[in-house]
């Protein structure tokens, strides 16, 4: 038996009595868990997301652009993604990986997809000018579970975003409004259920997330319905485990809801 | 002609912004630190001494330093930034390098390279300065042997006014400007970066390097007391066990 499979047999051994390897319950978050904001004074909105060791920051820039042509009288959104090589030794400088991709993809699509942000009152002139909302996701430590940070982080920088000035037609960065972004009530959240063997796990550390089975990411609106789903890792769901990790997701989405909506 | 200037945030000349740093704020990392100095913050994180790929470019006599530089998309006042290293952040990279590459003992570690990297997330001028005086930090926490610290700061003269710490809205400033971003070695008495844009006699240069020495060891005892603040916990568990 592979070293790798020792550790994970360890793991489950463990998860059947009902302790991590760091002794939380298996649905319980670390600690602290806590959102902060003004990471950056510069951005029209920010947040970091501190989860355990996992720190995660989230700016909003704010630009004037054109709408595109199929959607001529919406505003623009963008998720980005880096992952920095200061947060983590095995990433690496270069263009965004697969896993950066995915990641910012996985926030976007809660936040597109629950239509939290009104596009339509984002449109200045419509096919012509437009406000763009761009997102950008930079962890600084991870030590696991970037995806359940993110989204958070990402949805509370949206929350913290004013409008900056426009002068004669361009933004004006020096000078903030206090007119907030168009938030729908919705309020996208998104929690990552990792299956180990046949237990579901919430927030792993970098240890469990390697030798996970599967994982799903589950974006949950305000009313309880969904918004988003994706499925990772290398081992398929049944219906049944889909239906446990959909309950999970959304339940602890609340509690994660309650720490930037009080 | 030296026309007089009121520094916008109301500080004497010789006055740099408040600071705040603290060590180990990575836990990923080998070594790491924020440094803040007024809206300026950077965090440095060490990875290393480890092995450096491709293998040519090992060399048995000493390791190598590597450091990256990059602002945050959403760190600087207007737009966006897009992410990816531009021309500016490898310039700075390089000379950042350069800053702390003399502080260090590279032949303790043949084969092997050191990653430093730095990211500013909020920034208001003097981001090289603030990047290197946390890798220094970074650099020192990860145990990494060292010669001396690294302490940097930007000096400069407005208006023919010597100031130092310059601000945005200082190097921005509709008159005759000029800045002098400076890294000083503080225990051999040497400068290990020294840039400068703009116009100024060598009187006037000679001038600006003595405030840059004297606000510097300001800073490196504001870094030292950040690692003795990180370690004192070690040193009180060695006096229990002894």
């Amino acid at each position: 038996m592979s070293l790798e499979s020792e550790a994970k047999k360890h793991v489950i051994e463990l998860l059947e009595k009902g302790v991590r390897l760091d002794g939380r319950k298996l649905l319980e978050y670390r600690k602290p868990l806590k959102v902060n904001y003004g990471v950056s004074v510069n951005a029209e909105g920010s947040a970091s997301v501190q989860i355990g060791e996992t720190l995660v920051f989230a700016g909003v820039k704010l630009a004037i652009e054109q709408p595109y042509p199929d959607t001529p009288d919406e505003g623009l959104l963008m998720v980005g993604a880096e992952l920095l090589p200061l947060a983590n030794p095995r990433f690496e400088m270069g263009p965004p990986g697969i896993e950066a991709i995915e990641l910012a993809r996985i926030v976007d699509r809660g936040i597109r997809e629950s239509g939290f942000i009104d596009l339509k009152k984002l449109c200045i002139e419509p096919g012509e000018k437009a406000w763009a909302v761009l997102i950008d996701i930079c962890p600084i430590n991870d030590a696991g579970n970037l995806f359940d940070a993110s989204a958070l982080a990402a949805f509370a920088a949206l929350k913290n975003a004013v409008f900056p000035a426009v002068v004669d037609g361009k933004v004006d960065y020096g000078t903030k409004t206090n007119k907030k972004l168009p938030l729908v009530d919705v309020n996208p959240m998104s929690v990552t259920v990792f299956k180990i063997g046949d237990h579901f796990i919430l927030d792993p550390t970098t240890e469990e997330q390697e030798l996970y089975d599967a994982r799903l990411t589950v974006g949950s609106m305000s009313d309880g319905r969904l918004c988003a789903l994706q499925k990772g890792g290398d081992v398929p769901l049944s219906a049944d485990d889909v239906q446990k990790m959909v309950k999970i997701g959304i339940q602890y989405g609340k509690e994660l809801r309650k720490l930037v909506i009080k | 002609m030296k026309k007089s200037f009121k520094r916008p945030d109301g500080r004497a000349y010789d006055e740099i912004r408040p600071i705040k740093a603290e060590v180990g704020v990575v836990s990923r990392a080998d070594g790491s630190a924020r440094f803040q100095i007024g809206k300026t913050v950077a965090y440095a994180a060490v990875y290393g001494p480890r092995s450096l790929y491709p293998k040519f470019l090992q060399n048995p006599k000493h390791g190598l330093l590597r450091c990256y530089y990059n602002m945050l998309p959403f760190s600087s006042k207007g737009e966006r930034i897009r992410p990816g290293p531009s021309r500016r952040a490898m310039e700075i990279s390089l000379v950042t390098e350069k800053a702390l590459t003399p502080a260090i003992d590279l032949t303790k570690y043949p084969n092997a390279v050191v990653d430093v990297f730095i990211e500013l997330p909020q920034t208001d001028a003097g981001t090289r300065c603030a990047g290197i005086t946390a890798a220094a930090m970074a650099l020192a926490d990860a145990g990494i042997v060292m010669y001396d610290l690294v302490s940097a700061v930007a000096v400069g003269y407005v208006n023919g006014n010597l100031i130092a710490d310059l601000i945005y809205d200082e190097e921005a400033y509709p008159g005759e400007v000029a800045d002098i971003p400076v890294a000083y070695m503080p225990r051999r008495d040497k400068f290990s970066l020294l840039q400068m844009d703009g116009k100024v006699s060598s009187e006037q240069l000679q001038k600006a390097l003595e405030l840059a020495k004297k606000v510097c060891l300001q800073i490196c005892d504001i870094q030292r007391k950040a690692l003795k603040r990180r370690y004192e916990k070690y040193k009180l568990m060695e006096n229990m066990e002894g």
